[in-house]
């Protein structure tokens, strides 16, 4: 049995945004899905303002997916290639029969267009005219178009180039603050989620193993696994060069059937026996800042 | 003692199709030292891979070499025939690249896919010495030889791209070409796979040009660096000019700029706006005229001149005094 | 106003655009255009065969002009009965192109459906589609019109029905193999995290990135439909005489191969021709419409 996800407890506050992180295999994009209902939890709950969505019927389901979106990693996969860019954008609108007339979809759509940077000379054009910056944000105009709370952003960024990088998550910034909305943002780079974060969760294997606001994860992390993501970072700083990297050994483990305990064991310096055995859970070491690991205890 | 191994002098290569021309690599001049590591850092479309490419003359048929000249060793490459450039790939310059699952023969275990590399090379050798070396390789590359008869598939990423170091460096070659060989991988992975790399080089000698978008990368591994834009080389010079210098051109600062700063609290960054230029139609003037900050009258009319403070050269109008 | 009037227009000349460029791709290939005009030609012989040569000629025996050798008068020759077979060739265009054409739209019109909900949803549908297409295949083509011509009766109708029936398992099988490459997309996925159901999802995303395929796939096999319905009539399983369907024909002249070869030869040449055409615009057509071609 493949776990994909284990055990996760988090909250998302409202106009804010966790910052979920971690390498393949972790989970955080099958957590960002779950979350949605796109894909069945096998135990648990999820609560959306309030209200209990884990096993609501189909007709709500449909009803609540206007209140939370999802933008995806790649720009290239998740737009038809063979409708427009109004119709892309616009698609949910004609699902919900959001509005009775043509001319209410296309001033609707050139809004969106506008809002996400997006000139509307391209309102007629098919994605492969278009190049990856733009084409995600298609994307975001699209999830925008139904006006959501809660978005759950998939690696936006990661199929970018670097100063592209910037323009979308400049643009993310934007719309949060102007709409009020609240992300889940789900990437591996680290430095990426640090600017955009109130609070990250890093996962490994399925798990969370630190839980914190994000200053203070990037000041001072706690878990081992944490410490080496962070420390794995190449940085552009040529003071930087010589320094010994503590570079972790080994590979991500399996996700199939793993042994109950830490599943971090086989990589950490620190391990010791009473990291297997039995699931660690995640404590609160200090105001707001949570760690599953025995050196903590 | 002359130290240079690779010398690119005014390369320009572009596509033919039925429709358009592009220009890929517009009159580029680069030297790589022996034993040096020199970095070309730039976006999608500013030419490094048709670069990389063009000096292993491993271009695909509607690539032309427009002009310029491939010196190495003082040979030039562009002119050597065929028969002879198969010498020279594989054995005296290596080529590794970004997605490893595709550099590797789905149907061949590991270990017989270093060995024909070992073969095509030294084709008098035997199976014994052959398995041998296999096995240094291996070992070389921090993989345990037990793995020798596993296919790719029982692989992980950052294994199979150090199974594919080990076969770039299985003939010690004197030049490796690292096209973006990290980015397809976790950053903890990638971390590992650097930090042999820099290992390998310092104990081999050989000299590298790592092809990246990734500055941090830049700043672990290479000793220079080179900038590109739209197929041109707007900056180039050692590591300390090009990260810590005083001038630079516009472009490499927006670069820095639009990197999230770990050390920085949450804030906006600063990105460059617009995009690279359509290399079927590129700008009269400077290629980042329309993008950039500091343009000027003369940058839209006239393609600026190369200015060098000693071993640092910036391509831009602001330093023409 | 203006505003809007120059959106219709760019909005139709980008649309206008894919299609100008397949036939821009299209027009390149000599042999496809070959084809289209051999195949325009038969059309066109179809639509006006009344005018080009009265059916009368073609029904009426002269017992006095029998196996008479091409001449002025009887361009073809005539056959066994006297009858011109220029006239009956000409004629017989009507029923291979229209069992060509209405053969393949019923087969469309049952495999699209059918292929598209079998690869959509996968499993047990899957499965009980697929085992009632492999039913259906199992069965050969001539035993499956034998017993439809046995039942219902020889004519145009069931002709057309035995063979529909026949082809339907493949066009099946095209439009399920191109749904199944197409469902994990994730712009599927993003259309049903907007609230989309599955039918929106067949009709607005799935069937239109498909139907490149199909039309490439239905176009090449027309040919195939129109010589197996030859084949039936050469049987006697087809439209029963006087109807001068090429198979019919083709039969009738088997006795006189040697003494009157000429009733062989002109109804043979013109299903040949038909069938290659066909395929060569096919062909074509399938380059034509693949991208990954464009150098």
């Amino acid at each position: 049995m493949l776990h994909a996800i284990d055990g996760i407890n988090l909250k998302i506050f409202k106009k804010k945004t966790l910052g979920v992180v971690g390498e393949s295999g972790c989970g955080k994009s099958t957590l960002g899905r779950v979350i949605l209902r796109l894909i069945d939890s096998t135990g648990g709950d999820i609560f959306f303002n309030g209200e209990r969505i884990t096993h609501i019927n189909k007709t709500r389901l449909r009803q609540m997916r206007k209140r939370m979106q999802l933008i995806f990693q790649d720009p290239y996969s998740s737009i038809d290639p063979r409708m427009t860019v109004a119709e892309s954008i616009s698609e949910y609108m004609e699902i919900n029969r959001t509005f009775h007339t043509k001319s209410e979809i296309v001033s609707r759509t050139e809004e969106l267009m506008d809002m996400v940077g997006l000139s509307t000379r391209f309102i007629d054009s098919y994605p492969h005219e278009l190049d990856g910056g733009r084409r995600q944000r298609i994307g975001i105009a699209r999830a925008l178009s139904v006006n959501p709370e809660f978005i759950v952003c998939d690696e936006p960024v990661s199929s970018l180039d670097v100063s592209i990088q910037a323009q979308i998550l400049n643009l993310l910034m934007d719309l949060q603050d102007n709409l009020g909305l609240t992300y889940m943002f789900i990437t591996h780079d680290l430095s990426v989620v640090k600017h955009i974060s109130d609070e990250i969760m890093v996962m490994y294997l399925g798990h969370c193993v630190e839980l914190a606001k994000s200053n203070e994860l990037f000041a001072h992390p706690l878990h081992p696994y944490s410490k080496a993501l962070l420390e794995s970072i190449p940085v552009p700083d040529v003071s930087m060069r010589n320094k010994k990297i503590d570079v972790i050994r080994g590979e991500i483990s399996s996700p199939i059937n793993p042994q109950p305990g830490c599943r971090f064991f086989p990589r950490c310096q620190f391990a010791n026996e009473k990291c297997r055995g039995k699931d660690i859970p995640l404590r609160e070491i200090e105001g707001g800042h949570y760690v599953a690991c025995t050196l903590f205890d | 003692m002359n130290d240079e191994l690779l010398i690119l002098k005014d390369l320009e290569v572009v596509y033919k199709t039925d429709f358009e021309t592009v220009h890929a690599v517009n009159k580029i001049n680069l030297t790589i030292h022996k034993g040096k590591t020199l970095g070309i850092v730039g976006e999608t479309g500013a030419g490094k891979t048709t670069t990389a490419l063009s000096i292993l003359r491993l271009l695909p048929h509607t690539a032309k070499y427009k002009t310029g000249s491939i010196f190495f060793n003082d040979e030039d490459l562009i002119a050597l025939p065929e028969r002879e450039m198969l010498g020279i790939r594989g054995d005296k310059i290596a080529m590794i690249f970004q997605d490893p699952m595709t550099s590797l023969n789905p149907i061949m275990t590991v270990g017989s896919q270093i060995a024909e590399a070992i073969l095509l090379h030294n084709s008098d050798m035997n199976s014994q010495d052959v398995q041998n070396k296999v096995d240094e390789v291996l070992r070389l590359v921090g993989i345990s030889p037990d793995r020798k008869n596993d296919y790719p598939h029982q692989l992980s990423g950052g294994m199979k791209q150090r199974i594919v170091i080990a076969m770039a460096l299985v003939c010690e070659p004197e030049l490796l070409i690292a096209d973006e060989p990290t980015t397809a991988l976790d950053v903890t992975i990638q971390a590992q796979v650097l930090a042999m790399m820099r290992d390998l080089r310092d104990r081999l000698g050989t000299a590298m040009i790592m092809i990246t978008h990734n500055l941090g990368i830049v700043a672990q591994i290479c000793d220079d660096v080179a900038v590109m834009y739209a197929g041109e080389i707007i900056e180039s010079g050692t590591m300390e000019e090009i990260f810590s210098g005083q001038n630079h051109h516009p472009y490499t600062t927006g670069l820095f700029g639009s990197l999230p700063d770990l050390s920085s609290l949450r804030s906006r960054l600063s990105p460059i706006s617009g995009l690279m230029p359509d290399p079927t139609n590129l700008p009269e003037g400077c290629s980042f005229s329309p993008r950039c900050p500091k343009v000027m009258e003369i940058c839209y009319t006239e393609k600026p001149k190369e200015y060098c403070f000693g071993t640092h050269c910036i391509k831009c109008h602001l330093f023409g005094s | 106003m203006d505003h809007k009037d120059q959106q219709k227009n760019q909005q139709m000349h980008v649309k206008q655009n894919k299609w100008h460029e397949t036939w821009r791709r299209l027009k390149k290939n000599k042999t496809a255009i070959l084809g289209l005009v051999i195949l325009i030609v038969f059309v066109l012989v179809a639509i006006f065969a009344d005018v080009i040569a009265p059916y009368d000629k073609g029904i009426k025996m002269d017992s006095k002009n029998r196996f008479a050798n091409p001449s002025f008068q009887n361009l073809f020759g005539t056959d066994a009965y006297g009858r011109d077979v220029f006239t009956r060739v000409i004629h017989g265009t009507r029923y291979s192109l229209s069992i060509g054409f209405f053969a393949t739209i019923l087969s469309m019109i049952f495999g699209i459906p059918l292929g598209a909900i079998s690869g959509y949803y996968g499993g047990k549908v899957d499965n009980i589609i697929m085992r009632l297409v492999d039913i259906l295949t199992s069965i050969p083509a001539i035993m499956l019109s034998l017993v439809v011509v046995t039942v219902f009766g020889a004519s145009l109708v069931n002709l057309i029905i035995a063979i529909f029936i026949a082809r339907i398992p493949a066009d099946v099988r095209v439009v399920r193999s191109a749904v199944i490459t197409l469902v994990d997309q994730q712009y599927i996925e993003a259309s049903r995290s907007g609230g989309a159901r599955d039918l929106h999802i067949i009709i607005r995303h799935i069937l239109p990135n498909a139907v490149g395929t199909i039309i490439v796939q239905s176009t090449m096999n027309v040919g195939q439909l129109i010589i197996r319905a030859s084949g039936l009539s050469f049987l006697g399983l087809g439209v029963p005489t006087p109807a001068p369907e090429w198979g019919t024909l083709l039969s009738e002249a088997r006795e006189y191969l040697r003494s009157a070869p000429h009733m062989m030869i002109f109804p043979g040449v013109a299903l040949i021709l038909v069938a290659l055409s066909i395929n060569l615009l096919g062909d074509g057509l399938r380059d034509a419409l693949d991208p990954k071609l464009k150098s």
